[in-house]
């Protein structure tokens, strides 16, 4: 009988790594961003609506904002656009998008076209916030605190789902319920 | 004569395809020790998109602008280290093909030696018990 307990033991072991590793299959191709927890990076780039104006991290100090990263380019953005524009009808977060190696032309078009959920929308033409961000695909959307701390996370489309369920409950109370909008 | 000088062509329009079709339109750096510490830097480093490749190897648009961000620093002044943390600051210990060793990722490389003692650890006891067995115990019965 005591001969088929270690081997039982180790066959134990090895259902229990292989039962994790399953579990997280479907994460795996998801990188846990290292800002998560960390300022936001800084940035000031060209405003989309006015090429004179810029938008910048400093403009947004001491608010909540959402940040989603998009590309006219970009399927999945197109697939997220009408849960971004239910998410601004909800006046709980302003949200700053940022237009990642597209053309302004292009990009003006699309939110003429299918509306724009953005309260500013910063273009990044060279790509290089995107890399102080950590974007390696889009859609990628962040949370960011009114202390400047990126809270959350999530790569791929934006549904009102995710909303509810992972950015909604870091939201602070007053911003949860629907009329406190900050400005 | 004439076939000779019809190779030549071809061979010179083929490298020039090839040259075409090389992945990394990096402009080259000013010195050729910059460079060779350009190339080790984009073998080592993860393209983040397509995540198995190199972004030296890699043709998405992501690992040009990564491959240009390596250029710039070591341009720069910075360190091979330097940019390396540059890169985990932003993409995680992930982006390193050659990951660090750090209390996160010890395992990983105590991994192999520990499993190798656990199979010593085995095979020896099982041999120590096996050569306690009496010799009687086999042949004849």
């Amino acid at each position: 009988m005591k001969r088929f307990l270690l081997p039982l033991v180790g066959f134990a072991l090895l259902v229990v790594v292989l039962v994790v590793g399953l579990r997280h299959a479907p994460e795996k191709g998801i990188i846990v961003s290292p800002l998560l927890g960390k300022a936001a990076p800084g940035f000031t780039l060209p405003d989309l609506m006015d090429g004179k104006q810029s938008v910048s991290s400093q403009s947004l100090q001491h608010q909540w904002y959402v940040f989603n990263v998009w590309g006219t380019w970009c399927a999945a953005c197109r697939e997220e656009h009408s849960a971004l524009l239910a998410i601004k009808a909800l006046h709980q977060v302003p949200i700053i998008g940022m237009d990642w190696k597209d053309e302004d032309s292009a990009a003006l078009a699309w939110l003429s076209e299918l509306g724009n959920p953005y309260d500013r929308v910063a273009t990044d033409r060279d790509g290089l916030a995107a890399i102080d961000w950590g974007v390696y695909g889009a859609p990628e959307t962040f949370l960011v605190n009114d202390a400047g701390i990126v809270l959350h996370k999530h790569v791929g489309a934006m549904s009102l789902d995710v909303w509810q369920q992972e950015f909604v409950p870091l939201l602070p109370k007053t911003a949860a319920t629907p009329t406190g909008a900050g400005s | 004569m004439k076939t000779a000088v019809v190779a030549g062509a071809l061979c010179t329009l083929l490298l020039g395809f090839a040259n075409a079709w090389a992945v990394d339109n990096t402009p080259d750096l000013p010195d050729a020790r910059l460079q060779q510490r350009y190339e080790g830097l984009i073998h080592e480093l993860r393209c983040v998109q397509c995540q198995n490749e190199a972004i030296a190897d890699s043709t998405v648009n992501l690992a040009a602008d990564l491959r240009l961000r390596v250029h710039d620093l070591i341009l720069a002044g910075k360190s091979d280290d330097e940019i390396r943390d540059y890169m985990v600051a932003r993409y995680g210990d992930f982006i390193l093909l050659r990951p660090r060793m750090t209390a996160r990722t010890a395992w990983l490389w105590a991994a192999p030696g520990l499993l190798l003692l656990g199979g010593a650890f085995v095979a020896v006891s099982v041999l120590r018990r096996r050569s306690q067995l009496p010799i009687e115990d086999d042949p004849r019965d």
